[in-house]
C-alpha cells in the first residue's frame, strides 16, 4: 500500500513540474468593461476560429479596473487593449502618459442602452426621466427654491397621478457596477437638469450637483440586486409590480418575460436607440497600445475582424447580440483611422 | 420506607413527562434533518430540470456538397489556403438547395440564422479528417443555431417560446422535422470544447481541464508543505511562546475570506515575482495559500490521533525520533492527511473570489494544455455563463453545476474510499 502511494506522489509531482512550458505570450489580453465584454468575446472567438491562431484571452474587471491594468506600462506582463462603456477620462489618460503608455488608438464601436423594464404581464410605464429622478433619487428638490428633503415619495402616482398606484420598487446593480454609472449618469442625471436650480449648480459647486444627482435612495425603494441581470429579469416575472434597470441585450432576449418603459414617450428598441431618440444610451469603446502591435501576435486581425462590415455594421453579428452599431459614416470614419493606426492625440474632449 | 416510597413515586409521576420530553428531542432532530434534505432536494431538482436539457442540442440534416470552386480550397495541406476558406458558403448553399424559393436579403438572411454560426468551421474540421471528401455530396448532421434550439427545444415541451424565431423559420422548422431532419442528439460539444459566445458550441472542457490543472499544482504544493508543517508542529517543536503563537496564526488563518488570499497573490505573485496572469500555475499558487491551514490542522489532527504506545514502543526499541515518525507515526496517520487534503481541495474547487484578483475569471476559448497556458475554472465558468444575456445559457448554467457538483461528489467519494482502505482502529 505504502509503495502504491509513492508511486503515486511520484508521478503526480512529475507531471505538475515536466508539464510543457510555454514561452512570454503569444495571444492577445483584452481586459475592460463587463458591458463590452459579450460584444468583445464575440469578435475575439470568430477571429480565434477563423484565422486558426490563439483566440484573445478577455477578462472583464470593469471600465475603470481596465484603465488602471491597461495604463500601468508597456511590455507583455500588461493588457493590449482595455475596453469601456464610457470615454477615457483625463486622469486616466495622464496616468497611461505618465507610465509611458503614450500612443494609444481610440475606437468607437456602437451604443448600449439601458432599459427600465417590467414584467410582461402588466402594462409598460410611460416615465420621463424627471419622474425616474424623483422616483430614486436620495433626496428630492422641495417646495422652496434651493430645498432638498428626503424623498417623500412612496408610489408612482405620488409623483404623477397618471402613473399607477404601485409602491415604487425598482430593482438595479449596485454602485460598482458599470450600468449604475451610467444610468446615474444618464437617467438620474438627465432629469435632475430638469430642474433649473439644480442645473445651475453645475458651474458653480459641482461635487453638490453630483450628489444631488447621483446618490440613489437607500429607503428600500430602490433594491440593489447584483452584477446578474438574469437574475433581476428572473425576479421582475415574479413581482409584476417592480421595474429593473439593466442593459438592452437582455431585454432584447427575454422579450416575452419582459418589457421596457417608455422613456419620453420613446420605446427602447434598436432603432430608437441608434438614431439617440432613446435618451438612456451610452458610447462603447476600446482603447489600443500602438507600440504592441507587431510584438503581440493578432492585434491586426483582430482589429480587422472588429471593424468589418460583417462584425460592426448594421446587420453584422455584433447588432445581432444586441450591440446598437454607429451609422455608416461614423463607422468608415473609424474603420479607416483604426487600420492606419492614428493615435490620438491627447487634445480630445475627454 | 416511606421514603423510599415517596422517591419512587415521584419518579415515576415524572417518567411520563420525561419520556414526552425525549420524543420531542428525537423529533426535533429528524426534523431539522428532514429540512435540510428537503432543500437539498429543491436545488437538485432545480438544477437537473433547469439543466438536462443542455445534454441535448437540436440538430438538422442537409446534403453537403464539398465543392472545391465554393470554399476556395483545392489543396487540403495548405493551411494558410484552408484558413483563408470560405466555409460558411457550404451551409448557406446546401440551405439554399433545401428549401426552394427563398429570395431577397431578409429571407437569406433568416434562412442563414437557422444554423450555427461554427457550423462551417465543424464542416472544415470534418473534410481534414476525412480529405477524400472534397468534391463529394454528404448527408451531415449539422447544428443549428441557439435560438432555433430554444426554440425546438421549448415546442417538444409543449409551450413554445417564438419571440425570437420568424414565422418564416418556423415554416422551415416544420419542413426539416417533417421530413425527419432536425432532431435532438446527444451534445458531445458540451464535453469536447472550450467556452464560447454562441450557446450551441459552448463546452466544460476547458473549465474542466483548467481546474485539473489548478487542483493538481495546489495538490502538490499544499500537501507536502502542510504536512511537513504539521509533523514538524505535532513532533518536533518545543512547546514555547513562539509555537503557540504559530498555532493560533494558523487557526485563524483558516476562517480569513479567500479573497484576502487572492490579494496576497496578486501582491506578491504577480507584481513581485512576476508569473503572468490567468494561468492554473499562478492559481495553483493561490489556492495553495488557501487551503494550507485547513490542511495543516487536519493534519495534525490526524497525527496527534495515533496513540502515543506505538511512539514509546518504537522508541523502545531503540528508533531515533526521525525514525519513528517516517516509519510510524506518518504512515498511520496518512489516511486521516489525505482525507484532510482532498477536502481542502475539495474547497478549493468551488473557489472564485481569490481568482477573481489573478485574472482567472476571463473569456478563454482554447483548451489549456498545460499549466502555463491561460485557463478558467469550473466554477468561473458557472459564473460567466450564469451572466450571459443569451436565453440558452441558463440550461448550460445548470448543466455545468452538475458536472461541478459530479466532480466534488467523486472527490468526496476518493476521500471516503481512502480513508476505508487505510484506516486503522486501535
Amino acid at each position: 500500500m505504502q509503495k502504491i502511494i509513492q508511486n503515486f506522489f511520484l508521478v503526480l509531482c512529475a507531471t505538475c513540474f515536466l508539464a510543457p512550458m510555454a514561452q512570454a505570450r503569444d495571444s492577445l489580453e483584452i481586459v475592460g468593461s463587463s458591458t463590452v465584454y459579450p460584444f468583445a468575446t464575440v469578435v475575439a472567438e470568430r477571429y480565434g476560429r477563423a484565422s486558426g491562431l490563439a483566440t484573445p484571452k478577455i477578462e472583464s474587471t470593469g471600465s475603470g479596473g481596465g484603465m488602471k491594468l491597461f495604463c500601468s506600462g508597456l511590455g507583455t506582463s500588461f493588457p493590449d487593449i482595455t475596453n469601456s462603456s464610457r470615454r477615457m477620462k483625463r486622469s486616466e489618460w495622464d496616468n497611461c502618459q505618465a507610465n509611458g503608455v503614450t500612443e494609444i488608438i481610440e475606437v468607437l464601436i456602437g451604443f448600449d442602452g439601458i432599459v427600465l423594464a417590467n414584467a410582461a404581464s402588466t402594462k409598460p410605464l410611460n416615465l420621463t426621466r424627471r419622474e425616474v429622478f424623483l422616483a430614486l433619487a436620495a433626496q428630492v428638490p422641495g417646495e422652496a427654491e434651493g430645498q432638498l428633503i428626503d424623498n417623500p415619495y412612496q408610489k408612482w402616482s405620488d409623483i404623477n397621478p397618471a402613473l399607477p398606484g404601485t409602491r415604487i420598487e425598482v430593482m438595479g446593480p449596485p454602485p460598482t457596477s458599470g450600468t449604475r454609472d451610467a444610468f446615474a449618469e444618464l437617467a438620474l442625471e438627465g432629469g435632475c437638469k430638469a430642474f433649473l436650480w439644480i442645473a445651475a449648480l453645475k458651474s458653480t459647486d459641482k461635487n453638490r450637483y453630483k450628489n444631488v444627482c447621483h446618490t440613489v435612495r437607500e429607503d428600500g425603494h430602490y433594491i440593489e440586486s447584483g452584477e446578474n441581470d438574469n437574475l433581476i429579469v428572473q425576479k421582475l416575472e415574479a413581482n409584476p409590480d417592480s421595474l429593473g434597470v439593466f442593459g438592452f441585450s437582455f431585454l432584447d432576449q427575454n422579450e416575452d418575460k419582459v418589457q421596457g418603459s417608455l422613456i419620453e414617450g420613446v420605446t427602447p428598441d434598436f432603432e430608437s436607440i441608434a438614431d439617440k431618440s432613446y435618451p438612456i444610451s451610452r458610447p462603447l469603446y476600446f482603447y489600443i497600445k500602438k507600440a504592441h502591435v507587431g510584438v503581440v501576435p493578432g492585434i491586426e486581425g483582430y482589429l480587422k475582424e472588429f471593424v468589418s462590415e460583417k462584425a460592426w455594421g448594421m446587420d453584422g453579428y455584433l447588432a445581432e447580440k444586441g450591440m446598437i452599431p454607429l451609422g455608416d459614416e461614423l463607422r468608415v470614419q473609424y474603420a479607416e483611422s483604426v487600420l492606419k493606426l492614428i493615435p490620438m492625440k491627447g487634445d480630445e474632449s475627454l | 420506607m416511606s421514603n423510599a416510597n415517596n422517591s419512587l413515586e415521584r419518579v415515576q409521576a415524572s417518567l411520563a413527562r420525561r419520556y414526552r420530553a425525549e420524543r420531542r428531542f428525537v423529533w426535533y432532530g429528524r426534523l431539522a434533518v428532514m429540512f435540510a434534505l428537503l432543500f437539498v432536494v429543491i436545488l437538485f431538482t432545480d438544477i437537473i430540470s433547469k439543466g438536462a436539457g443542455a445534454f441535448r442540442l437540436t440538430y438538422a440534416r442537409l446534403d453537403i456538397t464539398f465543392d472545391p470552386a465554393l470554399i476556395g480550397v483545392n489543396d487540403l495541406s495548405d493551411r494558410a489556403v484552408v484558413a483563408a476558406g470560405d466555409w460558411d458558403s457550404l451551409v448557406k448553399t446546401a440551405a439554399r438547395a433545401r428549401f426552394d424559393g427563398v429570395s431577397g436579403r431578409k429571407a437569406k438572411r433568416e434562412l442563414n440564422a437557422l444554423f450555427s454560426s461554427g457550423a462551417g468551421y465543424d464542416l472544415k474540421d470534418l473534410l481534414l479528417e476525412n480529405p477524400a471528401w472534397l468534391g463529394q455530396t454528404k448527408s451531415l448532421w449539422l447544428l443549428v443555431d441557439d435560438d432555433i434550439d430554444t426554440y425546438f427545444k421549448s415546442r417538444l415541451d409543449g409551450e413554445a417560446y417564438a419571440a425570437r424565431v420568424s414565422e418564416r423559420q418556423i415554416d422551415w422548422i416544420d419542413q426539416l422535422v417533417e421530413d425527419g431532419d432536425m432532431e435532438l442528439r446527444f451534445n458531445q460539444t458540451f464535453f469536447t470544447r472550450g467556452d464560447s459566445r454562441e450557446p450551441e458550441q459552448a463546452g466544460i472542457r476547458g473549465a474542466l481541464v483548467g481546474s485539473l490543472f489548478t487542483l493538481l499544482v495546489a495538490f502538490c504544493l499544499s500537501f507536502p508543505i502542510g504536512v511537513g508543517a504539521a509533523v514538524y508542529l505535532e513532533e518536533f517543536a518545543p512547546k514555547s511562546r513562539w509555537t503557540e503563537f504559530i498555532e493560533v496564526n494558523i487557526n485563524n488563518l483558516a476562517a480569513v475570506p479567500s479573497i484576502i488570499f487572492g490579494m496576497l497573490g496578486l501582491a506578491v505573485f504577480i507584481n513581485f515575482f512576476g508569473v503572468p496572469r490567468s494561468i492554473p500555475l499562478l492559481g495553483g499558487m493561490v489556492l495553495t495559500l488557501m487551503t494550507l491551514p485547513t490542511i495543516i490542522i487536519t493534519s495534525r489532527a490526524a497525527i496527534k490521533s495515533v496513540p502515543p504506545s506505538i511512539r514509546e514502543a518504537a522508541l523502545g526499541m531503540g528508533a531515533s525520533r526521525h525514525q519513528v515518525v517516517l516509519h510510524h507515526v506518518l504512515p498511520l496517520a496518512l489516511p486521516g492527511m489525505l482525507t484532510g487534503a482532498i477536502i481542502g481541495m475539495a474547497q478549493a474547487l468551488g473557489e472564485t473570489a481569490p481568482l477573481l484578483m489573478i485574472g482567472m475569471i476571463a473569456f478563454i476559448v482554447d483548451v489549456p494544455t498545460g499549466m502555463m497556458d491561460t485557463a478558467t475554472v469550473l466554477p468561473v465558468q458557472i459564473f460567466l455563463w450564469s451572466d450571459s444575456p443569451e436565453r440558452a445559457f441558463v440550461e448550460k448554467t445548470s448543466a455545468a453545476i452538475m458536472v461541478l457538483l459530479g466532480f466534488l461528489i467523486v472527490m468526496n467519494m476518493a476521500a471516503v474510499l481512502i480513508r476505508k482502505r487505510l484506516e486503522r482502529r486501535w
